[in-house]
């Protein structure tokens, strides 16, 4: 059942259940922490609708600074704008930035040690008709290991929002991952939310299998806890949108108690979230695991439903994860 | 500030004990770049010891000037001549590039956070300068007075960020921002124009709207000007062209790309450092 202590929406299973693109999230954030702080900057490279940059910049157009299309600039103009006290957020698709001016972000800002916020929108399959070269699904990979960065992966815009305020009130550079589809509400306003906190959002009594996802997946992995519940399969669903510094003891803490542990992301399944845990798991109390995850392959066109379905990251997909590490 | 002739003899004093201590320094570590920095000398010396609104004893005092070093790789002369400026003792040049050493083989803030930027991946210096001067300028618009100075090599213009940056500097009008280009003509696989052509240099910057000033990056006269000069630019970043021949100070390196990355041996070193100390035989005993 959905954990009552969070306070989580209880419409979410409703056909009606209200949807906005986490990005979306993430430009309301954007907006609140420029209001709060007058030291925030948004730094942008040609996108500034769609990366949800344009709130704030038609309430700030002081504080907006417009690059053209050169993220590696951006990365370190960024870190030149920290340096004098500022708080940048650079704000453009994930494949982009981070993608695309990755030594920039670790020498510039990391190395340097300059707090700059990374939003990269547009991040995971989902973003679907661009096709396979705008699909991040990469971006935990390189940006979980760069030492000093935070690696953020709201759910929903309501956590997006959160997540975005916080970072800016954050010491060290932030990564914030965000999608461009439409999300139905998990979480609600009273939901809490902290960097490095993760939470169980489905509980049972005594799980068979630990789900640990992240991102719009959430809500993927809610819907298969719910029809596992209908056929006595009892689980336990697991939010983890802080991916670095990871939530040690939760993740532990539900290793021990399911003994086996499937994990969901919208990345490869190659050095994301999925990867993160199982070095955590490895160190501290190694269990079977499964990983619902690009498997090693490019996106390509289509729907977000299309999409999810080919590249086994769906509700159906995490059922049959969950069935298969049962038997192991 | 005057330059008077005497304050340029100075200046000149000042610039070859730089020479002095990065050479010795570089013998020390047994690895490193000796061309750029033996050629920036000058412009160091021009720097901390007449431009430079800065105090080394309070190496965070908020108010100072900002100085960005994009191509790491010549820190021994920005170690020298922040050592002979006071910031650290001078016996610390000695322990350039060992372990455990402030004085990492390419700058790092962690080590010696006295540095405004840590760098040696080329072509990234120039876009921090820029969000440096941008941020005077969010803050204070055309009344800006603080100057922020970034020093590239030429080899460094081959990275397309540079030209990312000189774009937008020029489009925000930076009059708060000079950018110095060590013009040596060298880099590690050989003489620029080989490499990648870089000319039309000054009409490139021209084109980006960047006031262009081409100096002898050996004359301090001309380096000092040229640096006041660029206060007086209104609605522009000005980059300074530094004519400079790679190696300066040492006959036996000078306008030879093989020095770019090397260390002299101890005979070269002995060689260098006495023609050094007798500036170039024009006296007689060793000048220490």
């Amino acid at each position: 059942m959905l954990n009552p202590e969070l306070k989580l929406n209880e419409k979410m299973f409703d056909g009606q259940v209200e949807q906005i693109p986490i990005r979306k999230g993430f430009g309301e954030g954007l907006l609140a922490a420029g209001e709060k702080d007058m030291r925030v900057v948004t730094l942008c490279a040609d996108l500034t609708e769609s990366a949800q940059a344009i709130f704030f910049k038609e309430k700030f157009p002081q504080r907006f600074i417009e690059l053209g299309v050169a993220e590696q600039n951006m990365a370190s103009v960024a870190s030149g704008l920290a340096a004098m006290g500022k708080i940048p957020f650079i704000t453009s698709y994930a494949m982009f930035s981070p993608g695309r001016n990755w030594e920039q972000i670790r020498t510039t800002i990391c190395y340097n040690n300059r707090k700059v916020v990374i939003a990269g929108s547009h991040a995971g399959i989902s973003v679907g008709p661009d096709g396979g070269t705008h699909q991040a699904i990469e971006d935990f990979a390189i940006t979980r290991v760069m030492p000093r960065m935070v690696v953020l992966s709201p759910c929903d815009a309501l956590e997006a929002k959160r997540a975005t305020e916080v970072a800016a009130l954050t010491d060290t550079p932030v990564y914030i991952r965000l999608a461009r589809e439409k999300t139905p509400f998990m979480t609600t306003k009273k939901t809490p939310f902290a960097v490095g906190l993760a939470q169980l959002f489905w509980e049972s009594k005594s799980p068979k299998v630990g789900i640990i996802a992240t991102g719009a997946l959430v809500y993927q992995a809610l819907l298969a806890a719910k029809e596992l519940k209908e056929k006595d399969i009892d689980v336990t669903v697991m939010n983890l949108s802080t991916i670095k510094p990871l939530d040690t003891e939760a993740i532990v803490s539900l290793a021990k108690k399911a003994e086996r542990i499937v994990t969901v992301e919208e990345h490869q399944q190659n050095g994301g979230m999925g990867s993160a845990v199982a070095e955590c798991l490895a160190k501290h109390f190694p269990v079977p695991m499964e990983f619902v995850g690009v498997d090693d392959q490019f996106g390509q066109s289509g729907t977000q439903e299309e999409l999810l379905k080919h590249y086994g990251l769906d509700k159906e997909a995490i059922i049959k994860a969950v069935k298969k590490i049962s038997k192991r | 500030m005057e330059l008077t002739d005497e304050k340029i003899k100075k200046l000149k004093g000042k610039a070859n004990d730089i020479r002095v201590s990065l050479i010795e320094a570089l013998l020390a570590a047994g690895s490193g770049h000796t061309a750029g920095p033996l050629d920036m000398a000058d412009i160091f010396a021009v720097l901390f010891f007449h431009t430079l609104v800065h105090n080394p004893k309070k190496p965070d005092w908020p108010e100072r000037d900002r100085l960005v070093l994009s191509n790491g790789h010549i820190c021994p002369v920005l170690y020298s001549a922040m050592a002979h400026a006071g910031y650290f003792p001078l016996e610390e040049l000695k322990t350039l590039r060992k372990f455990g050493s402030r004085l990492q083989g390419h700058p790092h803030r962690d080590f010696l956070p006295m540095l405004e930027t840590s760098s040696g991946p080329l072509g990234s210096g120039l876009s921090q300068a820029v969000g440096m001067a941008l941020a005077d300028k969010i803050d204070h618009g055309l009344t800006a007075s603080r100057r922020i100075y970034a020093l590239l090599s030429d080899g460094e213009l081959e990275c397309g960020q540079t030209w990312e940056a000189a774009m937008l500097g020029g489009k925000e009008k930076l009059h708060n921002l000079t950018a110095v280009i060590d013009r040596n003509n060298i880099q590690i696989d050989g003489y620029t124009e080989d490499v990648m052509p870089l000319e039309a240099l000054s009409d490139k910057w021209r084109a980006w709207n960047w006031h262009v000033i081409e100096i002898d990056g050996h004359n301090m006269a001309e380096i000092a000007d040229a640096f006041e000069a660029a206060k007086g630019i209104f609605e522009k970043p000005t980059v300074i062209i530094a004519h400079t021949i790679a190696g300066k100070g040492v006959k036996e390196f000078e306008r030879d790309y093989r020095w770019h990355g090397k260390p002299p041996n101890a005979q070269e070193a002995a060689m260098a450092l006495s023609e050094l100390r007798t500036l170039g035989g024009k006296i007689k005993s060793e000048h220490q």
